[in-house]
């Protein structure tokens, strides 16, 4: 079984954001992590491979930087990686799809996996983009997962419920949180992830050109919100101020 | 010439989703401003009977595809169908609501279409004859406007409760098409529905929300008491979550739901910045927590400092006197 796990590095949740001098996101200083969601794809792949056998190969899209994502999954256990730098140009999902299947595509896989989303701009697009582009199916938002005689059983989350489908390989699927708990790199895993390879690739390399990754998407301008202002305290005990808060809600805010 | 901006009206069990009232109504504004017009897209089994709906709330006309094969969701089915309208007919826009089955689609109708797809959008606007999405991003620290200036359909998803429903009747012209549901990769082995009285997360006006503070599984009967006083959802905090409280499907927050209603309840929750993620998009706040200085009073409207375990049960019988 051979396993590809989309991986994208993306800021710390705790990260405070700036806007630099042209009214971008500012990316100086800022912690970088794993997307918790690409985390629990690469722990699924891990699990599956450990069972039966196989490779990993992590791969992103992604600057320079990006190599401590990937060293992050080759420390939890990932066999090989591969980085597309595609420099500064501006990516949107469409672009960033396109990279990562033409990529895919000269490789060898059973099962392509990612997270659903990403916690930076949660597009929850990129994966099922790359399913589309390969033509091979997807199934999304996956809780639970088996993968046997060419065939993936997924557990997906849908509106009040779950769905279970059947997928011939290879497939796309996405990860929901609650498919597995990510295990932590060892201290052995660090120390051998230095040596694993870690292929960097340019687009041409790849074989794109700039105008084949040229973004469909537009961003007219960044902004931050303004911050929510605290509101009232109630005073008073337990029953007074329940008694006033129910009154607020019905008369002042109209909103029961 | 691409003309036309469509709405997918998702149904469920032969109902309408809300949001999609709630977005053929804020684009009946944004398709007289462009001076096109505003249709509806219904896909299912026996569902034409809906399309009548989708006119009062200002669809001038209404595709219908009527499909014993589409009657439940398939990512594969709605995305051939879907794809194979926008060629039919070339809109120059599709919006949906921005909620599990909304989501699946948009992503592979924009990548087969090549075009770009906004989600997660909390607002609209027209400019310079384009339609101008709002969309929150990491983690809603910062707002970003974009547009898609070239391909079509221009796509976008679109959180519920974003658009207030405003009822505007038209005799929708109602158009049955016959499209190719062609072949469906994704075989259901098995649907699992929880049986549930109350609303979706991601949908709901009013949720109550426990957190640590609800100290154990059965304590949530408090919140799902006040919740049904109100015809509210349940959430919670990962801290529950984890806890093995109260089902995933449940959080809130960064890795969790993102919901945007009318009234968030937090009870027992601190306000930690990836669960502030999840909900800072709610019209009104309040928090009932027994720490006066926890972060949930930064962001709340209103606050009560107190014990849960006293002010909810007691808060849930002064709301039905206000209600009643
Ligand atoms: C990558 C990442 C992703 C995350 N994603 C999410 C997410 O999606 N959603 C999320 O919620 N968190 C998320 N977290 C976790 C988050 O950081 C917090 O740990 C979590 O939100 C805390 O939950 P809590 O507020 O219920 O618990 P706590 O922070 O422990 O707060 C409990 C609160 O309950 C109050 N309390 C206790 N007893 C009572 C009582 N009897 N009456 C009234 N008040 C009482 C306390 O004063 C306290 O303020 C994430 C963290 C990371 C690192």
């Amino acid at each position: 079984m051979k396993i590809l796990v989309c991986l994208k590095q993306t800021f710390d949740t705790e990260a405070k954001i700036v806007l630099d001098g042209n009214g971008k996101i500012d990316r100086k200083g800022v912690s970088m992590i794993v997307n918790p969601y690409d985390e629990f794809a690469v722990e699924e792949a891990l699990k599956i491979v450990e069972k039966d056998g196989g490779q990993v190969t992590v791969i992103s899209v992604g600057e320079q930087q990006a190599q401590d994502a990937l060293r992050q999954a080759l420390a939890m256990g990932a066999d090989d990686a591969v980085l597309v730098d595609a420099g500064d140009k501006e990516l949107d999902e469409y672009s960033t799809a396109t990279i990562l299947a033409k990529a895919i595509s000269g490789m060898e896989y059973d099962l392509v996996l990612g997270g659903f989303r990403a916690i930076d701009d949660g597009s929850a697009q990129v994966a099922g983009r790359v399913a589309e582009i390969l033509n091979i199916p997807v199934v999304n938002v996956v809780t639970k997962l088996e993968v046997a005689g060419g065939k993936a059983v997924a557990t997906r989350e849908i509106e009040g419920g779950n769905e279970v489908l059947e997928v011939s390989l290879p497939a796309v699927i996405t990860a929901q949180k609650g498919l597995n708990e990510p295990r932590y790199p060892s201290m052995k895993g660090i120390m051998k992830a230095k040596k694993k390879p870690l292929a960097k690739k340019t687009l041409a390399d790849v074989g794109l050109d700039d105008s084949q990754i040229a973004p469909k998407v537009k961003a007219i301008s960044f902004s931050l919100p303004e911050a929510r202002q605290a509101g009232k305290v109630i005073p008073g005990e337990a029953a007074e101020a329940a008694a006033e808060l129910a009154k607020l809600l019905r008369e002042e805010a109209k909103v029961i | 010439m691409a003309k036309g901006i469509w709405v997918f009206a998702e149904q469920l069990g032969g109902q309408i989703k809300k949001v999609s009232f709630e977005l053929l109504s804020e684009g009946r504004k944004a398709a007289d401003t462009l001076g096109e017009e505003l249709c509806a897209v219904l896909v299912g089994k026996d569902v034409a009977g809906l399309a009548a709906s989708l006119g009062e709330y200002g669809a001038d006309k209404v595709y219908v595809v009527d499909n014993a094969a589409l009657e439940n969701y398939s990512t594969d089915g709605y995305t051939n169908v879907i794809a194979d309208l926008i060629k039919q007919y070339e809109p120059s826009a599709l919006l949906l609501g921005c909620t599990v089955t909304g989501r699946d689609l948009a992503a592979q109708v924009a990548q087969r279409m090549q075009t770009g797809l906004m989600t997660d959008c909390i607002g609209m606007e027209v400019a310079d004859g384009q339609l101008v999405f709002t969309r929150p991003i990491y983690a809603g620290k910062v707002i970003v406007k974009a547009c898609v200036p070239d391909a079509r359909p221009a796509m976008a998803t679109i959180r519920p409760n974003t658009f207030p429903v405003a009822s505007n009747a038209k005799a929708a012209e109602v158009v049955t098409v016959d499209a190719n549901v062609g072949e469906v990769r994704q075989v259901v082995k098995e649907v699992i529905r929880v049986a549930s009285e109350r609303p979706e997360l991601t949908e709901a006006d009013i949720i109550v929300s426990g957190g640590r503070g609800m100290k154990g599984p059965e304590n949530f009967k408090i919140l799902e008491e006040l919740a049904d006083v109100v015809g509210a959802a349940v959430g919670a905090s990962r801290a529950a979550v984890d806890a093995g409280w109260i089902a995933q499907s449940f959080q809130v927050g960064q890795t969790g739901k993102t919901v945007s209603p009318v009234l968030y309840v937090a009870c027992g929750i601190s306000g930690a910045i990836q669960h502030l993620a999840g909900m800072s998009s709610a019209k009104c706040i309040v928090a009932v927590n027994k720490d006066e200085e926890a972060n949930i009073f930064k962001v709340a409207d209103y606050g009560v400092v107190g014990d849960l375990f006293d002010v909810v049960p007691i808060l849930k019988e002064e709301v039905k006197k206000v209600i009643a």
